[in-house]
């Protein structure tokens, strides 16, 4: 059932673009110009090539797969030993800006443009070994813009997100990410509860390693939830069999046993459809906005139906004289309606049945909203010895949860961790850790649901309870900090 | 139960953890008519744990409890029997997700070691994956032979008892990705491009020291591998605390309240106690970090093998 994409590149797949350390998630289609890092082209001869080939575009934004080269540095190699004598007088570089300029507009190869740079620096030769191979890598970086084409996966998507839209998903590093799918024990046959308000990377994530086997139960704030970075995994139909939406302003009701699909109304429902389109569009001005500090550019990870826009915008513009189409479509549009709150309201009742069981093999949660009241709600729908993980991108608000997690009861091993995250350089005599690394990725709270004794849920009482248990064990499970 | 299907009630023959508080646990194997002793007294298997829920309490002989969990790759990380060192679940975290881990891969881990590795791979990429691991310890091969029976998981993974430095995994063109934490992974990299598909896959080397890495990295770079990145996690632990400090006395006394009321101002924690100016207290909630923590355990060297 895994399946998934095809080892080729094919029309219509989710793909992710790749140049250096820079993702950008598209859909393969033909004829459709693509911009990334600067660079105009077309994706169409990509098409029936392998996914993680190397391509380079040529003119006429045409990709063309990289021919592996022999390195032409074949020529006794000259190096100094040190940068006693190398002065920065500004002229080491021989080749003016226009020069180079008039080079790339003779469509020069960029290997090309790099040996030229090399052969007209001056001080090329006298540089050191590996301040040649670092000069050489950074023009190449410049000149030669190699382009790979791979398949969409956590790692990426993930990856993609938290380096070009941090706000978008509550800045979830991607490292925290791979720790809650661990710690929550997310796999196949799984009955899961994720709430997240992260664009639906977080439950794409879920869904990639339970692989289309049991059943997701998304709960959503709002109109309706937002799947935009799901919908770059490429998932095939069938993941999406078993995967369940539920309101979390039902949530209350459903608890106290007053939930009914039929007493919804027919207006917020309606409404609700209406929003969760306007919510999308404002939520994404408001971080764009929020990240005009941090990014200048940001792009939407992926076009999403920008034809369906265009129909709408069609019908706005209709005349008068089309009226009576115009009333006849309005009479479609309501019968279609009707049949989306229809299938709307069944899809609801379906996922109050499985909420209802109380028997969820985890919980998973991470967005914008404070976490305490949302596991104070939703541990009621897991079943007792799973896992439960809540991110929050601040360490507060989780000092808060955990203490009102013991007063509740029903839950042990509770942990509050954070990672950290180093990459490294290596490379023949100099290795290091890199230059910079990630301030912060989030915090971490997780922990095992256990059987909640009567009575104990009334917070209020909690205490008197407590001091009913004999103080040797009290003091063995209650008070040591876990 | 199973390591790869959860269960809802305790059976004869499960492996369940006992949770005595405080990361105080350990495994249990369910047996009728078998007792296990802990610091609370006695548990009667055929009484006290089958037919029970998992997440029970349960008490024991001397009248403590405690509570019976289902058994996790996570749980038993903690908990199983050390025959080497383990990797932990910090690191599995990471590895999982670098190396695009998920229902249906086929991976290929060498070394066996205990199996800590093991089992969250096997989770991962059941029901329709399959674990290739390779173990040139004779012992610690047929001990992971007997656990993995044991835990309703060999159908999952075949575990071989050879050299993978010299003999390599015993299967090529298959894999989806790779691990390796033996001492010389570099000579195991050849045998692992081989193990994964032609059209490619990811790999994985663990190592303690930045030289065995440099060694890797190179080997990695000469068979063609791509995407190389070497990156180090490590995990923070915080103990939740409500702190108090005391206010210093600057001769202030009580003759004025609003100067001294800069905690009062923040809008912090409601119920919690903040300011108790009387005792000369102020009590906050903090994350502390642990006194001492894990500052290395190894470098992860992550690649891609893409098609020649």
């Amino acid at each position: 059932m895994e399946g998934g994409p095809s080892a080729r590149i094919r029309e219509g797949d989710c793909a992710v673009l790749k140049r250096d350390e820079v993702f950008k998630a598209v859909s393969v289609l033909r004829r459709r110009k693509i911009i990334f890092e600067k660079q105009w082209f077309y994706l169409d001869n990509a098409i029936g090539h392998i996914y993680g080939t190397m391509f380079e575009v040529t003119s006429g934004g045409n990709l063309q797969p990289k021919q592996e080269v022999e390195e032409t540095t074949t020529e006794t190699k000259e190096a100094g030993t040190d940068n006693r004598n190398i002065v920065d007088d500004g002229k080491s570089q021989k080749l003016t800006h226009d020069d180079i300029k008039a080079l790339k507009d003779k469509g020069i190869k960029g290997q090309e443009i790099v040996q030229q740079l090399i052969e007209n620096s001056t001080t090329f030769r006298d540089k050191t070994e590996f301040a040649q191979d670092k000069y050489i890598k950074k023009k190449k970086k410049k000149y030669e813009a190699v382009i790979t084409i791979v398949k969409p996966s956590t790692r990426i998507l993930s990856t993609m997100y938290y380096a070009r839209e941090p706000g978008k998903i509550n800045h979830l590093r991607y490292d925290t990410l791979a720790q809650m799918l661990t710690l929550g024990n997310i796999h196949a046959g799984n009955k899961m509860i994720v709430m997240e308000t992260c664009a639906g990377l977080v439950l794409g994530a879920v869904m990639e390693r339970m692989g289309g086997y049991g059943s997701i139960i998304q709960m959503y704030p709002g109109g309706g939830p937002v799947r935009a970075a799901t919908s770059c995994f490429g998932f095939p139909k069938p993941f999406f069999d078993n995967l369940h939406e539920f309101p979390l302003s039902k949530v209350q009701s459903l608890l106290s046993g007053t939930f009914s699909t039929e007493t919804l109304p027919a207006e917020p429902e309606e409404n609700a459809l209406v929003e969760e389109e306007s919510n999308g569009l404002s939520e994404e001005k408001q971080t764009s906005l929020q990240e005009t500090e941090e990014e200048p550019a940001t792009e939407a990870p992926m076009e999403i139906n920008p034809t369906e826009e265009q129909d709408t915008m069609d019908i706005n513009a209709e005349d008068a004289e089309f009226k009576e189409n115009k009333e006849k479509e309005n009479k479609e549009n309501v019968r279609e309606k009707q049949i989306k709150q229809w299938e709307r309201r069944k899809k609801l009742k379906e996922a109050a049945a499985l909420l209802k069981e109380k028997n969820a093999d985890g919980l998973i949660v991470a967005s914008k909203f404070h976490p305490t009241p949302l596991l104070l709600s939703l541990l009621e729908f897991v079943a007792p010895s799973r896992p439960f993980v809540v991110y929050c991108q601040y360490k507060e608000p989780l000092l808060e949860c955990y203490t009102k997690l013991r007063e509740r009861g029903g839950v042990i091993n509770l942990k509050l961790s954070e990672t950290w995250l180093r990459n490294y350089q290596v490379l023949p005599d100099r290795s290091h850790p890199k230059l910079t690394m990630s301030g912060g990725g989030g915090y971490l709270l997780s922990g095992i649901t256990v059987v909640l004794e009567k009575g104990k849920s009334d917070s209020s009482n909690s205490e008197a309870l407590k001091m009913e248990e004999p103080s040797s064990k009290r003091c063995k499970l209650q008070d040591l900090p876990c | 139960m199973s390591f790869v299907a959860y269960g809802d009630t305790i059976r004869d023959g499960d492996t369940a953890i006992v949770f005595l508080g405080h990361e105080s646990m350990f495994p249990v194997k369910v047996q009728h008519g078998s007792v296990t002793q802990t610091k609370y007294g006695v548990i009667r298997h055929s009484t006290d744990l089958i037919g029970k829920r998992y997440g029970s309490k349960v008490t024991c002989s001397k009248g403590g409890w405690v509570f019976i969990l289902h058994p996790t790759p996570e749980l038993w990380t903690m908990n199983l029997p050390h025959r080497t060192q383990i990797l932990y679940s910090t690191d599995i975290s990471i590895i999982t997700m670098m190396l695009e881990l998920k229902p249906g891969s086929i991976v290929c881990e060498s070394g066996t070691g205990s199996g800590s590795l093991s089992h969250a791979l096997i989770r991962t990429v059941a029901p329709s994956g399959h674990l290739y691991t390779v173990e040139f310890h004779q012992q610690r091969a047929e001990k992971a032979r007997e656990e993995f029976r044991e835990h309703g998981v060999e159908h999952l993974v075949t575990v071989t008892n050879q050299d993978v430095c010299k003999n390599g995994f015993g299967v090529s063109n298959v894999a989806d990705a790779v691990f390796l934490d033996i001492p010389s992974p570099w000579e195991a990299i050849g045998h692992a491009k081989s193990a994964l598909k032609a059209e490619g896959g990811r790999i994985c080397s663990f190592s303690p020291c930045i030289e065995q890495v440099q060694r890797t990295c190179l080997a990695m770079e000469e068979y063609g591998f791509t995407e190389i990145n070497t990156l180090e996690i490590l995990l923070r632990v915080y103990n939740v605390r409500t702190v108090s400090l005391q206010i210093p006395d600057l001769g202030k006394a009580a003759e004025d309240n609003s100067s001294t009321g800069f905690d009062s101002s923040s809008p912090s924690h409601q119920g919690s106690p903040c300011a108790n100016l009387q005792q000369g207290t102020v009590q906050f909630k903090s994350g502390v970090p642990l006194r001492e923590v894990v500052g290395h355990t190894g470098y992860l060297t992550f690649a891609t093998k893409s098609l020649v």
